[in-house]
């Protein structure tokens, strides 16, 4: 393993996209991820890349759909605001089947909101991102070094099942310091066969296209998409526990919620209380088994989130309400405290699992 | 001896269009200039939202297509993954000079590499006939029923004449395809616009005034002479920016 570096997260993605391949980025100044685009304007022309700064979200997305097309590796980023714009691309990506990597460092809404950290896209991440029937993998990094990893993965992930990843960070991921291994070993390469690299009069012409007039056909290819969407469910899910073997009480909480639920945790353990975490990475496809599984176990679940209760209609899906699910929340780009997740627990011991 | 063929950058599928519609005209003269040019193997077009979304199926090349108004977006990151590619946009003008207008000025102004070929016809085709940001003053559409009034929605959008003004912007034809000597004009344009491409000079338009018999509710042959009466003094042809010509100087 490379010796760690000292990095802000937003720098530490961006440098880690280069290293997973990328050379072509699209982008729009909007706080707080505008270093992203900073760095890919230093960098890229380094490496013989592209860093182009778009005259919209919209028309980023759209040069973003033009690289993938060709069946490079191509990404974006912005923040909330800017990811509403996005929207129309996203839905675009989806219908064409074309992989690429969107980073969202959410920020408080709705509307122009403020400009601290947020989770208050969980929804239009793993339900809304667009018009029509379609998914995104949805990678939730808790660290700078979750970032670097897994914006790897979600390159990885993109290409493998041709579809968009999104890195769902929040203001604090992006903008806080910490060390860093770059290195990631080997980078899978795919075949793109579909790609459009010029029929240099040898084959038949590739067509990249979301429009499909027949609706048997388009209802087969949403079929045959949820299909693939049905296998990364089986077999993408990625999260991580912390001290569930003999948990009473389970937090789930994401990003910096999961960052500052483990300092409750582990106060709310020296008082006596058995409370342990599940921490979804993949927020789509959701940890559903495990949850569900943990359910048979504790009595009660606490969903810590920097929105008004996203992520907590999730957990309760999972668990199929077999317990109790308390929100622990706060919004506009207000941070829960360790204070707030500990009441939480206690509420939840208070409760003792009842109804 | 000369034998009338057809172009082989068309591919056999029969053309959709409506009978007498001039996008069959421009589809040709856009596949006669990438053959002549030998282009074919390494251009990639984008289609665009309109009667014309379906040149994905026409042209016999590689092409995607692209979100309403998004083409040159679209065909920024074909072009900037690998400058060998020859990339055009194939756009009408609800796209191109409405929904598009920011995706349209500001590829002109980073005189991005890529041709756009811009039908003008003054009308939204594919969704019934409304209006367009082209249709002209008092022009009936389904939704300018009583004529555009002006003092209400305001004027077209002549976009030569408006990306003329955009430093960036390499090369704007307007041309049309009312008849056979305005047809040959449209060619030598359409393909000087795939020739600048291709010598790396940037940014190269052809807006073609075209016809739309059935929204304008014409049969094709008084189409053309509304097109010659009603359209070309509003949008003049001609060259409108030339920077190959400047050049030469
Ligand atoms: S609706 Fe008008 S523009 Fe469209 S194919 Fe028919 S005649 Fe041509």
């Amino acid at each position: 393993m490379a010796d760690k570096v000292l990095m802000k997260g937003n720098e530490a993605l961006a440098e880690a996209a280069i290293m997973a391949g990328c050379r072509h980025y699209f982008g729009y100044p909007i706080t707080p991820q505008t270093e992203v685009a900073a760095y890919m304007s230093k960098r890229m022309p380094k490496v013989d890349g592209v860093f182009l700064q778009a005259e919209s979200e919209i028309a980023a997305i759209n040069m973003v759909i033009g690289v993938s097309s060709t069946g490079k590796r191509v990404m974006t980023s912005s923040s909330s605001p800017g990811i509403s714009l996005k929207s129309e691309g996203l839905s675009y990506l989806a219908g064409c089947d074309l992989p690429a990597l969107v980073v969202n460092v959410q920020r408080g809404g709705p509307g122009l909101g403020g400009i601290q950290p947020s989770q208050s896209d969980y929804f239009h991440a793993t339900r809304g991102a667009g018009h029509g029937d379609f998914h995104m993998i949805v990678l939730a990094p808790n660290s700078v070094q979750e970032m670097v990893n897994l914006t790897f993965k979600g390159f990885d992930l993109a290409d493998k099942y041709r579809m968009t990843s999104m890195l769902l960070a929040d203001g604090t991921m992006g903008q806080m310091m910490e060390p860093v291994s770059l290195d990631q070993g080997v980078v899978n390469t795919y075949e793109k066969p579909w790609a459009l690299t010029g029929t240099k009069c040898e084959r038949k012409p590739n067509i990249v296209n979301s429009l499909l007039m027949d609706p048997e056909t388009l209802e087969r290819l949403n079929f045959e998409r949820f299909e693939r969407y049905a296998q990364i469910e089986r077999d993408e899910v990625m999260y991580e526990e912390y001290l569930m073997d003999d948990a009473e009480y389970c937090v789930v909480a994401f990003g910096v919620a999961a960052r500052v639920s483990k300092n409750a945790i582990d106060e709310a353990r020296n008082n006596g209380i058995k409370v342990g975490m599940i921490r979804p990475i993949t927020l789509w496809p959701f940890p559903k088994a495990v949850l569900n599984a943990a359910a048979d176990k504790v009595k009660a679940f606490i969903s810590v989130e920097l929105s008004m209760g996203q992520m907590v209609e999730d957990v309760e899906l999972a668990t199929r309400c077999k317990k109790p699910v308390l929100l622990c929340n706060r919004v506009g780009g207000m941070i829960p405290t360790t204070k707030n997740v500990l009441d939480s627990i206690n509420k939840a011991v208070e409760i003792g699992g009842a109804e | 001896m000369t034998v009338f063929e057809k172009p082989q950058a068309l591919t056999e599928a029969p053309l959709h269009y409506c009978p007498g519609c001039t996008h069959g005209i421009i589809h040709r003269l856009v596949a006669e200039a990438i053959d002549e040019l030998g282009i074919r193997g390494r251009t990639i077009g984008v289609a665009s939202v309109g009667c014309s979304v379906f040149s994905y199926n026409y042209f016999n090349c590689d092409m995607v297509q692209a979100a309403h108004g998004r083409a040159p977006a679209v065909a920024t990151g074909v072009k900037r993954s690998d400058p060998n590619n020859i990339v055009f946009t194939y756009q009408g003008d609800g796209d191109l000079a409405a929904i598009g207008t920011a995706e349209t000025v500001h590829s002109a102004g980073r005189r991005e590499n890529i041709t756009v070929i811009f039908v003008n016809n003054a009308i939204y085709g594919m969704t019934g006939g409304q209006m367009a940001p082209t249709t002209l003053p008092g022009q009936v559409t389904q939704t300018s029923p009583y004529g555009r009034d002006v003092t209400k929605v305001g004027y077209p959008i002549k976009v030569c004449e408006l990306l003329s003004n955009v430093d960036g912007a390499a090369y704007l034809e307007r041309v049309a395809v009312n008849n056979v000597q305005n047809i040959k004009k449209a060619k030598k344009a359409i393909k000087k616009a795939f020739q600048n491409q291709i010598e790396g000079k940037g940014f190269s338009l052809i807006e073609v005034v075209s016809t739309c018999p059935t929204n304008w509710g014409m049969a094709p042959d008084k189409a053309l002479n509304w097109l010659e009466e009603n359209m070309l003094p509003y949008y003049p042809l001609g060259v409108y920016k030339d920077i190959t010509a400047e050049e030469e100087k």
